[in-house]
């Protein structure tokens, strides 16, 4: 297969960036998007221009870290899949192939493909937790669990914070992300204690750090390579309201 | 020869780690407050440690290479978390997961500190629960069990299959509180290059800030090693494509001896390799042979669709070898059955090199909704992958590198052999021997980080309170600095033909062909030479783009390659070495109608190797394997 694909370069966080045209062929359609990245990324080396920087991992769809928008959108053409998925059999051959960073304020972009996505670590150090300390806790069966509870508090807890729903929502807000979390720990006897303080300080903090309002326009839903449910966000409201109001 | 110093304490079995613990040096709470600890890495070990110092008192920083510390490959691990809870009531204890993980390890790992890990497992559970980590449960509300290969209990917890993710939220999240509040200073995008020795202990790191590139100094009155596993050597491993060896091996190579160098499990359950372009192996959670059935044709070169096979014509060679634990044989058994059916011309697929891991049974027995509900995302994630639908068909399988069970020695209170340096979780070798049982993984990395390094460390430190935090700009600090400096201006100035992973690969292949899943002397003695000479060779012709101070992906690698590149020798050495088969390690020369042959009278023995310098040879120190309470046996599965 053969691609043509516009990538935005940028040198590091104070230089402009521009798309960058190049073409590639003898791609296998087995190969993953990433390794594609690679096989360019290689080319680029033995020419001796630095490759293309982008954030990846564990290439299983679970570490959170590859972002990348693809033809513009967060992960690529894909439901339910990170670009790490991404396989080059859901391409056209010959196709254009637009590949830039994710885009918010709150993310800023380092170089490349690569952005600071640390605004998510700051959210979950204001609130994201239970205050228990190491070794102060009870036998894990003294707290029963509804089955239904528990397997809702997982679906939300399945968030790997990439922060596609981010870069989907047209105001750039994170309300998912924190929903996600703020959920996992409502729906669970656990979070009970702190429930109030939680969801005032994570949600403060997510003001904070400059990420848009939640106009439930459902695009983050609808990228989310994990499918957690915009449920969570009026969720985190209900929440928010109660703490508010109580 | 020296005597390494394991610090076993005394007494029985049962009662070593409690009275050990209340006999332990304490550090008051005004003088923890002045004791400065690093911890290397983010995963379970790293992030339960460092939130846990860090509720004790200490000052913690903590570093990884990621963008943020949720990220570490601890992320990955799939099938669950073993604890010898006995919720199941049937039958299992602390004694019988302790003797599983011996028997598992083939009799080389310490009984001491497996004893340990099994007696703190039932506590790690309580832990997780206690964080909000949403186990699977039951319709009663209560915590759900499975079972994993080598145990013939039900005890492992899981939270579907993505039970690593869950457990590193948790421990993530202990961490992010100890950030907000200020007792951990975290440094994202960081990457320990050098280690800082002063007066024989070790007092601090050089950091590469991987954003800008500046080598920075940090000092810490002890310093943590949680930087897991060194399989990413073979180039394609499960591992997360960033995994490396660069933090354990620079201390190594300032005095901290390397253990057990050659045991690398290879997990039977992988996706086989489909082309050269891969660039990492996805493990299909060893949970999955619950409910899978493993075969190939009986007939050789059998090219007909499974579904066109009768079942006369199969083989279900688990369970015609090993009838007591059949699909669920351990890893190391498991993935060498796999390699002889497929050298014996029985695999299957294009390449011949995968066996087939059936569900069509299971759906029968108990419906798609259960099998989904069981193993939905692992399915999905092959569908994903291979284009298949493993409801339909069978999946294709092949083993692949996984997991290390060598790492830095450390005596039993994790201590390495530079004092004041310590290794947790998969960086270091001490509990699973020669091969790790399911599911002990995230187990052991909870238990150093959460119950064992709090306690133990306090014991150094003690020693430590009188002190002062050491000015960064004291000779051992600028001179590590200008080690990690003219390294990475050697890497940058060579501008020589073949790109990093050129030669990266070019290992892999050396080391998977000669130093995997079955070994031999001849071969190994030859892989020596090929390694040098690779190494020879990058050192003069690798090309390295772009600048040192900038984000440079393609440097960061290639500076974890050239220490692959030291690694692999020392892997090979040590399986020279042992002179016996036992667990992962299998030396074609010593076995027995095809399973591992052990030689306990004269390989009972940790060997831990002392860095020379490059290129020259290692010095091993053995430390003699007692024991008191298990028996060797052969270890059958049949």
């Amino acid at each position: 297969m053969k691609f043509n694909l516009k990538i935005w370069r940028q040198k590091n966080a104070s230089t402009p960036g521009k798309i960058v045209d190049y073409s590639i062929d003898n791609i296998n359609e087995h190969m993953s998007f990433l390794e594609m990245m690679d096989v360019l990324n290689e080319q680029l080396i033995h020419k001796g221009e630095p490759p293309v920087a982008y954030d990846h991992d564990c290439r299983e769809g679970i570490c959170g870290m590859c972002s990348m928008h693809i033809n513009g959108r967060p992960h690529g053409p894909l439901a339910a899949t990170t670009t790490c998925q991404l396989y080059m059999r859901n391409f056209k051959d010959g196709e254009t192939i637009y590949i830039e960073p994710f885009r918010a304020n709150s993310f800023p972009v380092i170089r490349d493909l690569v952005v600071d996505r640390s605004a998510f670590d700051r959210i979950m150090q204001a609130g994201g937790f239970v205050s228990v300390n190491t070794g102060s806790v009870q036998d894990a069966n003294n707290i029963p669990v509804n089955k239904q509870h528990a397997d809702l508090a997982m679906d939300a807890a399945a968030c790997i914070g990439c922060g596609a729903c981010v870069a989907a929502c047209k105001n750039s807000s994170a309300s998912l992300f924190v929903s996600a979390k703020i959920s996992q720990l409502a729906l669970l006897p656990q979070g009970q204690v702190e429930a109030k303080e939680r969801v005032l300080a994570m949600v403060n903090q997510m003001d904070e750090e400059g990420f848009g309002s939640c106009t439930n326009t459902g695009a983050c839903e609808a990228e989310c390579p994990k499918e957690i449910s915009i449920s969570n966000i009026a969720r985190m409201n209900r929440e928010y309201y109660i703490a508010s109001l109580t | 020869m020296a005597i390494l110093d394991s610090k076993i304490p005394d007494g029985s079995l049962e009662t070593k780690w409690s009275n050990y613990k209340s006999h332990i040096k304490l550090v008051n709470p005004s003088n923890k407050r002045k004791l400065e600890i690093i911890v290397i890495g983010t995963g379970l070990a790293g992030s339960s440690a460092a939130a846990s110092l860090a509720e004790l008192g200490y000052k913690v920083k903590a570093y990884c290479y990621q963008d943020s510390p949720r990220r570490a490959h601890s992320i990955a691990a799939q099938g669950g978390i073993n604890s010898a809870k006995n919720y199941k009531n049937d039958g299992d204890s602390v004694y019988r997961l302790f003797y599983d993980t011996v028997k598992g390890g083939d009799f080389r790992s310490r009984e001491a500190n497996v004893y340990r890990l099994a007696e703190v497992s039932t506590a790690i559970i309580d832990q997780c629960v206690a964080q909000g980590v949403p186990f699977a449960r039951e319709y009663g509300g209560l915590l759900d069990n499975r079972s994993f290969g080598g145990a013939q209990v039900s005890r492992t917890f899981y939270a579907r299959g993505q039970t690593g993710q869950q457990l590193l939220l948790g421990a993530y999240s202990a961490l992010s509180r100890q950030i907000g509040l200020g007792n951990v200073q975290m440094f994202n995008r960081h990457e320990m290059v050098e280690l800082v020795v002063i007066d024989g202990k070790a007092r601090g790191i050089i950091a590469r800030n991987l954003t800008n590139g500046k080598l920075e100094r940090h000092f810490g009155h002890a310093v943590v090693l949680a930087t897991g596993g060194y399989g990413n050597v073979f180039f394609l491993s499960t591992n997360a494509m960033g995994c490396n060896v660069t933090a354990a091996w620079k201390a190594h190579k300032k005095g901290a001896f390397f253990a057990n160098p050659c045991y690398t499990q290879i997990h039977p359950t992988c996706i086989p390799v489909s082309g050269d372009y891969q660039s990492k192996l996805t493990l299909m959670s060893e949970s999955l042979r619950n409910d899978g059935r493993v075969w190939v044709p009986k007939k050789q070169g059998d090219k007909r669709k499974p579904i066109d096979i009768p079942e006369d014509e199969r083989d279900y060679y688990l369970e015609r070898k090993y009838p007591s634990f059949g699909n669920l044989a351990p890893r190391d058994i498991s993935s060498r059955a796999a390699k002889e059916a497929c050298d014996d011309g029985r695999g299957v697929g294009e390449s011949g090199l995968a066996v087939y891991l059936d569900f069509a049974d299971a759906i029968k027995r108990l419906g798609k909704d259960v099998i989904e509900a069981r193993y939905g995302n692992l399915f999905d994630m092959y569908k994903h992958i291979t284009n298949e639908d493993p409801y339909q068909v069978p999946m294709r399988i092949y083993p692949a590198v996984h997991y290390t069970m060598g790492g830095i020695w450390v005596d039993y209170n994790l201590m390495t052999t530079v004092p004041g340096l310590y290794a947790t979780g998969e960086c270091n070798f001490s509990d699973h021997g020669a091969n790790r049982l399911g599911a002990s993984a995230l187990m052991q990395g909870l238990a150093d980080g959460y119950f064992v390094l709090p306690y133990t460390i306090g014991d150094y430190l003690s020693g430590e309170i009188f002190t002062k935090a050491i000015p960064t700009d004291h000779p051992a600090f600028l001179e590590a600095e200008k080690q990690a400096k003219e390294r990475i201006d050697k890497l940058l100035s060579i501008k020589g033909k073949k790109s990093v992973d050129d030669f990266h690969k070019a290992l892999g292949k050396i080391m998977w062909e000669y130093c995997g899943m079955a070994r031999n002397a001849e071969g190994l003695a030859k892989a020596k030479q090929m390694v040098r000479q690779l190494r020879d060779e990058f050192w003069k012709d690798v090309k390295v783009t772009g600048e040192a101070d900038e984000l440079n992906v393609d440097l960061e690698k290639a500076g974890r390659v050239a220490d692959f590149m030291e690694l692999g020798e020392l892997m090979i050495d040590d399986a020279l070495d042992r002179n016996e088969s036992c667990g992962a390690h299998f030396r074609v020369e010593y076995q027995e109608e095809g399973e591992a042959k052990r030689n306990d009278e004269k390989y009972a023995y940790v060997a831990a190797w002392e860095h020379k310098g490059v290129g020259e040879n290692s010095v091993l120190h053995k430390e003699q394997l007692v024991f008191e309470n298990v028996h060797f046996a052969t270890r059958s599965y049949k």
